[in-house]
């Protein structure tokens, strides 16, 4: 029987995760809380954005005083960059500890040297998401993706779909890129002959993604259940059915697919966290309902623990092995 | 259009318009340094004209798309609904939201991101628009600018600033065109944006039965245009993505350019007994998507035939929100009364086609 140690955030919680194997919660109210037993620290005013660098050893915030920070699971803490006034709300991490972030129209990429490269797109930045290799990033927004190498002057390369793409991400082998629209649908392009998907059916909008191991499955929030889009097939999604998983009367808000196997943690508008088996649909219940929507789910590197966090500032680590 | 239902515990949002140097950086200031006890969260689009420094103000580009649902009056701004869903992480920060548009900005947009994003609906719901005007250049404005038109049509507050500028006679031609584009609106004749705070932020519900109470005997007479070259059409829901190109050829009667004397800007205000839930439900649903490039605001309570409950509408262009609220009270009579503000507008038609809602 999974058990749960609860965590106290001092406020919406924006990042669950595990540095190491230490559990970490981010805050929309700026602070980093590190481990079960409370240890918190407030490195900004406000945190936007958080995300686990690729190694899984450092934290990346962006806030709402202009920084970037990296921070590691003793809490120390460096500036990556400092923005001025500028609200840093588009975060994501690439390989060789490259950190692209953004806000308004300007998108900045820092490489591990502490090269900085700055694009400046027609319309806001929706979302990015680097490619699993090389310095090249998905930039989501209105009407379509530009994919940019940064410190090459090549104009990004243009996916244009009518519409505002509010996130982005690249399957784990970097043949699709896949967006979420604010019109609640995805969109997405297979980049070897540019043939386009279109996932709809969503009642609000997706905002969470994660692929399964191996990239078979993309996950989704957004429905009463968590969609997930088949993209082993030899043509991807296209006129294949979803699985549905984990369907209730609630709207799935979350979803953290594990890191080995074909399950997935499925957290809801109540609070209620489901662990699902792609295969048969089994469920396993993690957390009861409460303390509002779930909005951070993250794996340990096992696949055994997993820590969460709600819109309130509940938060906790869930253990499956009891 | 459905009419939908909005859930309680929302920040408050006031909107702030005006054109340029009409006062609203002035305004702003204001509310950001007097001891009022509250918290704002200020949406601006240049830091660089408000003297405060505050963590919770953040500057963002106007950035106005259309829905991808077939209907061009459905606007929204994009980055708003960013900067609120930002906000959320940050709920216990502040207790309302303050957004100030660009002078030249249509409020329409603003005003529909309140409506269209479920997010943005969840956390936070349109309070108040507030028009800051400049009592000594508004009739030029309104000659030169429709988005000035707009604005003060849109208006459910208005600040009639800088009064120490004109003379009482030209005071009282502005006020009368004020009166004759909005009579609803409250309006607060200022010198340097000084209002108590109290009289623009958190008037919930727009000050609806103030409104509604009104009977504004001098609209009557106006020019109407009974000629409807265009309706929206049946795909104007949220399930299309395609574009019906009517919209395109209407919108440029939007941008058109009008003036005060012969402005086709009116209101129309409605007013019976118990309504029968179902048919004003549809009925209002096919108005605003037959008439929705043309109707600016509409705001109504209703007497729903066996509810204790007062139920309150408002809408923007094509879209319509309305909430079961308070009980009726004994000393009120049960009444529905509903107010169109717009251009174009059929006060025939409407008229008819509501008392047909009528128990």
């Amino acid at each position: 029987m999974p058990t749960v140690t609860p965590v106290t955030a001092p406020g919406y919680v924006v990042f669950a995760g595990f540095l190491g194997d230490t559990p970490v919660f981010a805050s929309g109210e700026g602070t980093v809380t590190f481990g079960t037993a409370g240890r918190t620290e407030k490195p900004h005013g406000g945190i936007l954005a958080a995300v686990r660098d690729l190694d899984g050893r450092t934290l990346v915030t962006g806030g709402d005083d202009g920084r970037v920070l990296r921070i590691t699971e003793d809490g120390t803490v460096t500036p990556l960059a400092e923005k001025g006034r500028k609200w840093i709300d588009q975060l994501a991490t690439g390989p060789g500890g490259a950190v692209a972030f953004a806000s308004g129209r300007t998108v900045w990429v820092r490489e591990a040297s502490g090269k900085e490269h700055e694009l400046t797109r027609p319309r806001a930045v929706g979302g990015l998401a680097f490619f699993p290799k090389g310095l090249r990033v998905a930039i989501a927004g209105y009407n379509g993706v530009g994919l940019w190498f940064p410190g090459t002057t090549a104009a990004p390369q243009e996916l244009e779909w009518k519409g505002s793409h509010i996130a982005v991400t690249l399957s784990p082998d970097g043949a699709n890129v896949v967006t979420s629209m604010q019109e609640n649908a995805l969109h997405g392009w297979r980049l070897k002959d540019g043939q386009h998907m279109r996932m709809s059916g969503y009642p609000v909008k997706v905002k969470s993604l994660s692929w399964s191991a191996k990239g078979r499955f993309l996950a989704s929030s957004g429905a009463g259940a968590s969609v997930c889009w088949p993209f082993h097939f030899k043509d991807g999604p296209m006129g294949k059915r979803p699985l549905e998983l984990g369907p209730r009367q609630e709207l799935v808000t979350q979803v953290a697919c594990h890191p080995s196997e074909e399950i997935a943690a499925i957290g809801y508008d109540d609070g209620m966290i489901l662990l699902v088996r792609f295969g048969d649909g089994e469920e396993v219940l993690l957390r009861r309902p409460g303390d509002g929507p779930i909005s951070a789910l993250g794996w340990n590197r096992t696949g055994l623990e997993l820590a969460f966090g709600t819109e309130t500032g509940a938060a906790g680590v869930v253990d499956l092995a009891g | 259009m459905t009419v939908q239902t909005s859930a309680g515990a929302q920040v408050p949002v006031t909107v702030l318009t005006g054109y340029l140097g009409a006062g609203k950086t002035t305004l702003l200031n204001r509310i950001l340094t007097e001891d009022h006890g509250k918290r704002y969260a200020v949406i601006v689009n240049e830091f660089g004209e408000i003297g405060i420094d505050n963590d919770l103000i953040v500057d963002t580009d106007e950035e106005v798309f259309e829905m991808n649902n077939g209907c061009i009056c459905c606007t929204v701004r994009g980055d708003l609904i960013r900067v609120v869903e930002n906000l959320a992480k940050r709920k216990g920060s502040f207790d309302a939201i303050i957004v100030e548009t660009t002078g030249l900005a249509d409020p329409a947009p603003v005003a529909q991101t309140f409506f269209m994003d479920e997010e943005v609906r969840k956390m936070s719901r349109l309070d108040a628009v507030v028009t800051v005007v400049d009592a000594k250049h508004l009739m030029a404005r309104l000659a030169d600018a429709p988005e000035a038109e707009d604005q003060v049509a849109f208006a459910d507050v208005i600040l009639l600033n800088k009064t120490d500028l004109v003379s009482p006679e030209e005071l009282a031609e502005v006020e009368a065109t004020l009166r004759q584009l909005n009579p609803y609106a409250r309006i607060h004749k200022t010198q340097r944006s000084a209002v108590p705070l109290d009289a623009i932020l958190d008037k919930g519900a727009f000050d609806l039965d103030r409104i509604l109470s009104l009977d504004p005997h001098f609209l009557d007479g106006e020019a109407h245009d009974h000629d409807h070259d265009h309706v929206c059409g049946p795909d104007c829901d949220h399930d299309h993505h395609h574009h019906d190109h009517a919209h395109h050829d209407h919108d440029h009667g939007h941008h058109g350019h009008h003036h005060h004397h012969d402005t086709e800007v009116a209101s129309i205000s409605l007013k019976g007994g118990e309504v029968d839930p179902d048919r004003f439900i549809r009925w209002v649903g096919e108005v605003t998507q037959a008439e929705g490039p043309n109707i600016l605001r509409l705001k109504g309570i209703m007497a729903f035939k066996d509810e204790p409950k007062r139920y309150v509408v408002q809408g923007v262009h094509m879209l319509v929100e309305g909430d079961l609220q308070r009980d009726w009270r004994d000393d009120e009579p049960r009444e529905s009364r509903l107010v169109f503000i717009g251009r174009k507008l059929d006060r025939a038609a409407l008229e008819k086609s509501f008392r047909e809602c009528l128990v």
